[in-house]
């Protein structure tokens, strides 16, 4: 049941969120010769300004028809090199989305900052109020705070929006929608790019790209949906701490830091951002970038491959896998965030974990062999090794399976549906690596406290990667498993105070189960 | 391997005392064949929990601490059925269908009921107990739109109804017989404390305050309750969780000897070879203490105590005649935010040789009491509201007969909060003179 301030906070928003979407569709486009020129390379020019000659002066209403009249021109241009063999002239580069930006024409692109803070302020002021605590009338009592500090699970598996039900399907096939026209239909999103370009200017002094709309919108997402951990968890330091670590690392690493760097001429980094998830750390054109940048450049070179060589076993070693995936990382930091109101919806059955263990541990080997790869073209120039494999294809598939089906359309676009670590769980090939430290060689795990588990399984209802966490806890072991990213979740939604998070000697762990609980002093078993 | 003779073994309910032994029995015999009868579930789920799946924290399916493939792969038969009656002359039972079930051992681990003290209009519409699945059905059938109930009852199950009931935003009144709240269980300053709690939720808490009875209105429907004192208070629903009783009642035509449950020595034997009680529905005839010298009561409904009848009992079926020998006495519990754990015997009212050293949060929602004999100063008994403690230590302390000041300039290996937990600096320390804070201690 909300109250009348959540309800106003949901209507501001939702008010918010269609404005935001609907700015999509108030651009009319127009061709101009300029826009061929400014957008075009010089050699393409003549042949796309004959060919898209019916589309000059044209006002088109829509961004489809436009997109379609200009894809319809250069695939045209296109066949007929390919008919007359002209194997030279044909274009591979992908004019729609800068062209389209720049057609984009009327109200909207002339007025685009009033919608900018418009939508930005009603999204964001409405979920805040939509956030705060509530209180309520009870008779006999004064005003109550119904969401007292402490966990604040109920109804959850009452609301289409986060049991799997209406709501979250609409929300999940928003998000996939969001990640497929992002990842390969960007020329639909110019006119947010267009909300956009000042604060990209004002930031690295450039105009935005579709990346940059999405790194700005990431990170709104974590600070505003890290103000609700914050809230509904303040009861809880360790939520509290780590929330803000991830809200910070997201918003002065992933994205300010890099923004400053090329402002000033730098290649550009997400410093916390580590190999193999960053699966073109070592490509090419990013080796060469650095090292045509100098020493901040090597610099660069050097830092992130002692995050995945020391840094990763030292620290996992220390403080288990949260160390990065709950404090630090961004994939994390949208999971605990903006994730967080759907971790219950994750799959906790051993088939599960069976199919989570081969895949993401394919998709780290797989990484492993495409770097190896893609390093071995770099240092040798040749793209074909074992007389089969190409460098080129690997990497590209590479990045289109995992880097954006994978790790986008289904990681997030899935939260609603299966769980908000579908990628962490499932795809990374860093989580697998941090794991495999986690598993044999680190001093984190999960004490379950005697025998004071009932079973009741709330634990394993709200870890997000899946993990049983009852298996273990109703058997007296502690948990040791290599998915488990250390959210705390478990040992705050227990009712017993049964499971704690520790660092301590490596040879503490319980890793095998006590076959009579602490507390029956009748049972001596044999070899115990 | 199992015992001659015991080839088939019959278990009655499918609670953590029968399921406990099932699984154990398995653990140590491959060829003994298990059969478990339940009526009220399929599967065994954790009784616990229901609370949570009527606020909406899981659905019925999370409570089930084993996937439904675990039992057919570890060859545990499960019957939904109920049993009418037990022959143990012929070593047969019957199930109310009619169908007939032979046992060469028979497991009786049928749990509790909702006791019911014959309060006039306990049996309207509306009117009911929480005990198990059905219970909840009903709960959820009965509380739909209802905006007014009341809650009898000043124990566990009490506080749990009145906390699910909240969780819908339908007011709840609370009559409690005591003073204080769990008066049975708890000295004063800590019934105090979750009485405060329970009203700072929004829950109208009446102390020493009885049913009288319950009003129906023209469709049998409760629409008030009547306290001892006179006052009429309009409800639509009415939860008693004035504890349990023994669900034995079928067994009343058998050979087996009952009392308020079944009747059993420390092997969980009853008059009857062959058949065994375990759980909440058996009495021990004799009196039981643990390891630790404290006397332990006869029927002990406790997940926990389910669980350790189950491990035991299973020794004995596989050839190792075992008796209940339970250790340290602990359990646990959480009244709506504030979570509980005792160790040892902490009585509400102090023995004759004890004293006892309370520590309270200024916060007024968070305590540490430890019981010690005034004689030594060995500490007999630990429990903490809203501080979480780790069970081997406290038990490890209270089996040592450890004394009061070791204990507390030890606290801090029993802390088992969250890291970066709130730490009282000063708060512990004034009572606990020159020692540091457990929680200052946290981190140096």
């Amino acid at each position: 049941m909300s109250t009348l301030i959540q309800r106003i906070g949901l209507a501001v928003f939702l008010a918010g969120f269609a404005l935001f979407v609907g700015t999509l569709t108030l651009s009319q486009y127009r061709l101009t010769d300029s826009i061929l020129t400014q957008n075009v390379k010089k050699e393409h020019v003549v042949a796309i300004r004959s060919a898209t000659a019916s589309m000059q002066g044209k006002l088109y209403p829509a961004s489809f028809g436009f997109v379609r009249d200009f894809r319809a021109a250069v695939n045209g241009l296109n066949d007929g090199y390919k008919q007359r063999k002209e194997w030279d002239k044909v274009i591979y580069d992908n004019y729609a989305f800068s062209v389209t930006k720049a057609a984009s024409t009327g109200f909207f692109p002339a007025n685009s900052q009033l919608f900018f803070w418009l939508s930005l302020l009603l999204c964001m002021g409405g979920l805040l109020l939509y956030m705060l605590p509530n209180r309520r009338q009870f008779p006999g009592a004064s005003t109550v705070l119904t969401d007292q500090p402490q966990i604040q699970n109920n109804g959850i598996f009452r609301n289409p929006a986060t049991n799997g039900g209406w709501i979250g399907i609409l929300v999940g096939s928003f998000l996939i929608g969001f990640y497929i026209i992002l990842y390969f239909y960007p020329e639909y999103l110019t006119n947010w790019v267009l909300l956009f370009d000042p604060l990209s200017r004002a930031l690295n002094g450039g105009p935005a790209s579709q990346w940059f709309v999405y790194g700005s919108l990431y990170t709104l997402v974590i600070l505003v949906m890290g103000v609700r951990m914050l809230i509904k968890y303040r009861h809880n330091r360790y939520q509290q701490l780590r929330t803000v670590s991830v809200m910070f690392f997201q918003t002065a690493f992933a994205f300010l830091l890099p923004e400053l760097m090329s402002l000033f001429n730098q290649p550009a980094q997400d410093l916390k951002n580590i190999w193999p998830l960053d699966y073109s750390f070592y490509f090419d054109y990013r080796i060469d970038q650095k090292i045509q940048a100098g020493t901040f450049g090597v610099f660069l070179l050097v830092w992130g491959t002692a995050l995945w060589l020391i840094g990763v076993p030292v620290l996992t070693y220390f403080f288990g896998k949260r160390w990065y995936c709950s404090w630090v990382c961004g994939c994390g930091g949208l999971a605990e965030t903006l994730g967080d109101p759907y971790r219950q919806l994750s799959d906790k059955r051993l088939g599960a974990w069976k199919i989570e263990r081969v895949l993401v541990h394919s998709v780290l080997v797989f990484a492993v062999v495409m770097t190896a790869l893609v390093l071995y073209t770099y240092g040798t120039g040749q793209s074909t090794v074992l007389g089969f494999l190409d460098s080129y294809s690997v990497r590209s598939t590479y990045g289109f399976a995992i880097g954006s089906v994978f790790a986008g359309v289904v990681g997030t676009g899935f939260y609603p549906l299966m769980g908000n670590r579908v990628w962490c769980r499932f795809g990374c090939p860093l989580a697998a690596y941090l794991g495999l430290v986690q598993r044999f060689k680190s001093r984190f795990r999960i004490t379950t406290n005697g025998g004071q588990c009932i079973s009741c399984g709330n634990c394993s209802t709200y870890c997000e990667m899946g993990i049983d966490v009852r298996w273990y806890a109703q058997r007296g072991q502690d948990i040791v498993r290599s998915s488990c990213v250390g959210c705390g979740i478990c040992s705050a939604v227990c009712p017993r105070g049964v499971l704690n998070l520790e660092n301590t000697s490596e040879p503490s762990r319980v890793t095998s189960p006590n076959p009579i609980l602490l507390g029956n002093d009748g049972i001596r078993l044999r070899g115990l | 391997m199992a015992q001659a003779g015991n080839n088939n073994i019959v278990i009655i309910g499918n609670g953590i005392a029968g399921i406990t032994t099932a699984r154990h029995v398995r653990q140590q015999s491959e060829t003994v064949r298990i059969t478990v009868i339940s009526a009220e579930s399929e599967h065994f789920y954790s009784r616990t929990a229901l609370m949570y799946i009527y606020m909406g924290h899981m659905k019925y399916e999370h409570t089930k601490p084993y996937e439904d493939w675990f039992w057919k792969k570890n060859r545990i038969d499960l019957i939904r059925a109920t049993v009418e009656r037990v022959n143990t002359d012929v070593k047969r039972l019957w199930l109310t269908d009619g169908t007939m079930l032979a046992y060469d051992v028979l497991v009786i681990a049928t749990g509790s009921k909702s006791a019911l003290f014959g309060w006039p209009g306990q049996e309207l519409t509306g009117v009911q107990g929480l005990y198990g699945l059905p219970d909840l059905a009903m709960m959820e059938e009965q509380t739909k739109g209802i905006d007014r109930a009341v809650v009898v009852g000043g124990g566990l199950i009490g506080v749990e109804l009145a906390e699910m009931l909240h969780s819908r935003h339908i007011d709840v009144t609370m009559l409690v017989r005591d003073t204080h709240y769990w008066r049975s269980t708890l000295p004063v300053a800590e019934g105090d404390l979750i009485g405060r709690h329970i009203r700072r939720h929004g829950v109208d808490l009446r102390l020493e305050t009885e049913l009288k009875e319950i009003l129906a209105d023209d469709t049998g429907r409760v629409r008030a309750v009547v306290t001892t004192a006179g006052e009429e208070i309009a409800c639509q629903f009415v939860g008693l969780g004035v504890g349990v009783t023994p669900n034995v009642e079928f067994l009343k035509t058998s050979e087996i000897a009952l009392g308020k449950g079944v009747s059993v020595n420390e092997y969980f034997e009853t008059n009857v070879p062959d058949v065994y009680a375990i759980g909440d529905c058996n009495e021990f005839s004799q009196p039981l203490f643990g390891t630790d010298g404290a006397p332990r009561k006869a029927i002990e409904q406790i997940w926990y105590t389910g669980r350790m009848h189950g491990e035991t009992l299973a020794q004995t079926l596989c050839g190792n005649r075992t008796a209940y020998q339970p250790g340290v006495f602990f359990n646990s519990a959480k009244f709506f935010d504030i979570e509980y754990q005792t160790y040892g015997t902490v009585n509400a009212q102090l023995a004759d040789d004890e004293q006892t050293f309370y520590w309270e949060h200024p916060n007024g929602e968070q305590c540490l009491r430890i019981n010690y004999k005034a004689d030594g100063e060995s500490v007999a008994g630990i429990h903490a509201f809203g501080l979480r403690l780790r069970h081997a230590v406290c038990e490890r302390w209270i089996r040592e007969r450890r004394p009061l000041n070791y204990v507390l300039s030890q606290l801090g290996q029993a802390d088992f909060n969250p890291e970066f937990s709130e730490r009282y600096a000063g708060v512990v320390s004034d009572q606990v003179k020159s020692q540091k804070s457990w929680l200052q201690r946290l981190f140096s």
